[in-house]
């Protein structure tokens, strides 16, 4: 009896293994952060229910709103910078390694080469190339009769974060490329000679058949590039520090939430706030998953058939 | 029409692009060389002529590195790390997907939603919970907090690639071995997984280099030393040597020289079985 059963229940063996490991320590742990916020915590400690509060803080209290808020706002700046990079120059880029001449596929290899360096590696060695006075970049730039452009890139909170966004894109963008250009090979010809038939120019031809035909690839990374980013915590830490120096210019939700979270090593060892940082949690967990809910609707609406 | 002039125009434009490419590719590609040729040379070298090549080519600065910076206990430790997690996650989500593309139950369908709903969530969101539970289990400090941390937020990319292999695959070979008398576990090992290889190739591709490049877990479980994984050791090794500097370009090299010949040498694979995920998703 006990052997038909199993014997009919047999896929339950294949599955059960690998189910409990993902609900144990991935679906779990996700689901008890919310948990985790409507309490209140005294480090580690779980105290009393109550409610919203750790959200309010969070949102209206000093000084956490206004990190919150600066946080944020360079999320956004971070992830604008990003995409306007990506669906420009990724994509055109990907137009021309789609026409496969001679020596592209080296070319094309070069252009993803930094995206198999980790983000730490990447961090140190742009802290070191960036370094204000030993640095190659400020002596490339003397060297090149730039040299009053020289500056402290990543110790000024004006260029701080842009100098971040950009070295993220030098890791990232070979990504983007790739994922465009299988798009583009995607595309059939037929299309084409279609649109030269009808007189369309290049230009013309790139943006009503191209672009609808590759909308989707161009979509799916935008989305991919927001959850990396809202998430995004190892370069900053890496080259500014858990609270995004110079004062909190590179900071971001993760460094945000980590210094929340575990305390803060470079001020001194602030513990960490286990409630707050699980608001902190659950406002990413809301935004990413309103942003890529959205998104991949209206990516399913926008895909276009001829 | 395609007089002297027009191929005149193609050729200046061919070539134009050309070198467009080729300056974008240095942008890309300088850095790394910058850091490979800087791990040859002395810091004063660095810092006095930081472009020329080395005047002489020091080894000596990864052997130190290697030894002194306990490079070599790092190195292992995220071997084993990677490898373990690896070898989990092929087994585990290959069975599931196995169980989800090829029986019927009640379910199925929403076993493989509620895998699928993970893809998008980043496991990070969970750390104070998991690290929690890590305590509890006393599992900190172990490398197996790490392995079980990455196995479980693998699973649903793994199981979504894998289920989508396994579909592909016709029933008949399955009802035909069933009538041969292959019990399910041999149909699984020995006709299934051979022909779902490149789908478990992609697999073992997605989620290990992450693991290997990975931070943020090690950062936050680890804190014995010979414990710790090459992204956290460079962290320490860094935070000692910070005037050294072609110590550190010679640990950045060592740490990065595993997958940059590894894409030297597959950069095909590598790249198909990278973009795999998220062109699937």
């Amino acid at each position: 009896m006990a052997k038909r059963w199993a014997q009919k229940h047999i896929y339950l063996f294949f599955l059960l293994p690998g189910l409990l490991i993902y609900v144990l320590f991935m679906v779990y742990p996700l689901t008890s952060a919310i948990g985790y916020s409507l309490y209140s915590w005294d480090g580690m400690v779980k105290g009393v229910f109550q409610g919203l509060e750790n959200f309010k803080v969070v949102l209206t209290q000093n000084p956490y709103n206004i990190r919150f808020w600066s946080a944020f706002r360079h999320n956004w700046i971070f992830f604008g910078i990003t995409f306007l990079l990506q669906s420009t120059l990724g994509l055109f880029f990907a137009t021309l390694f789609t026409r496969e001449k001679k020596g592209y596929n080296l070319l094309q290899a070069a252009y993803f080469a930094p995206y198999t360096l980790s983000m730490v590696v990447v961090g140190f060695l742009w802290l070191l190339l960036l370094n204000p006075t030993w640095g190659p970049f400020n002596k490339g730039l003397r060297l090149i009769g730039l040299g009053h452009h020289a500056k402290s890139w990543l110790g000024q909170t004006g260029t701080a974060l842009y100098s971040i966004v950009f070295v993220n894109a030098w890791r990232w963008l070979g990504f983007p490329i790739l994922v465009f250009k299988a798009g583009l090979q995607g595309i059939s010809d037929e299309y084409y000679e279609a649109a030269k038939v009808d007189g369309a120019n290049a230009w013309q031809a790139f943006i009503r058949v191209t672009l609808p035909l590759v909308l989707p690839n161009i979509g799916m990374v935008t989305i991919l590039t927001f959850i990396w980013i809202f998430n995004t915590f190892d370069l900053v830490f890496i080259m500014q520090g858990s609270s995004g120096n110079p004062y909190y210019s590179t900071d971001l939700l993760g460094t945000f939430f980590y210094r929340t979270a575990f305390g803060d090593s470079t001020t001194g060892g602030e513990p960490g706030q286990t409630g707050i940082a699980s608001a902190i949690a659950v406002l990413m967990f809301l935004i990413i998953s309103f942003v890529s809910y959205f998104g991949i609707r209206s990516l399913r609406k926008s895909e276009v058939e001829y | 029409m395609h007089s002297r002039g027009y191929l005149w125009q193609r050729r200046i434009r061919e070539t134009l692009t050309y070198f467009l490419l080729i300056f974008f590719a240095l942008i890309f590609v300088y850095p790394i060389f910058l850091m490979i040729v800087s791990a040859f040379k002395s810091t004063r070298e660095i810092f006095a002529d930081p472009f020329g090549l080395p005047a002489v080519w020091r080894i000596e600065n990864f052997v130190a590195v290697w030894s002194r910076a306990r490079f070599n206990i790092y190195f292992v430790n995220s071997i084993v790390v990677t490898l373990v997690s690896t070898i989990s996650v092929l087994l585990l989500s290959s069975l599931a997907a196995f169980a989800l593309s090829r029986y019927k139950f009640r379910l199925n369908n929403f076993l493989y939603i509620f895998f699928l709903a993970g893809i998008m969530i980043p496991i990070r969101l969970g750390i104070l919970p998991l690290f929690v539970l890590m305590r509890k289990l006393n599992l900190l400090n172990t490398h197996w907090s790490l392995i079980l941390t990455y196995v479980a937020s693998g699973m649903p990319m793994s199981v979504f690639l894998l289920t989508g292999f396994f579909k592909t695959i016709p029933k008949d070979l399955e009802y035909s071995a069933r009538i041969d008398g292959c019990s399910d576990l041999r149909i699984f090992y020995q006709i299934m997984l051979p022909l779902v290889r490149p789908g478990l190739a992609t697999v073992a591709m997605v989620n290990s280099i992450p693991w290997w490049n990975d931070f943020f877990f090690p950062l936050l479980y680890i804190q014995v030393d010979r414990l710790k994984t090459i992204p956290l050791g460079m962290t320490l090794f860094f935070g000692q040597y910070m005037t050294d500097w072609s110590l550190l370009f010679a640990g950045m090299v060592i740490s990065s020289i595993p997958l940059l010949i590894m894409y030297l040498a597959m950069s095909k694979q590598f790249i198909s079985g990278l973009t795999a995920g998220a062109l699937k998703g």
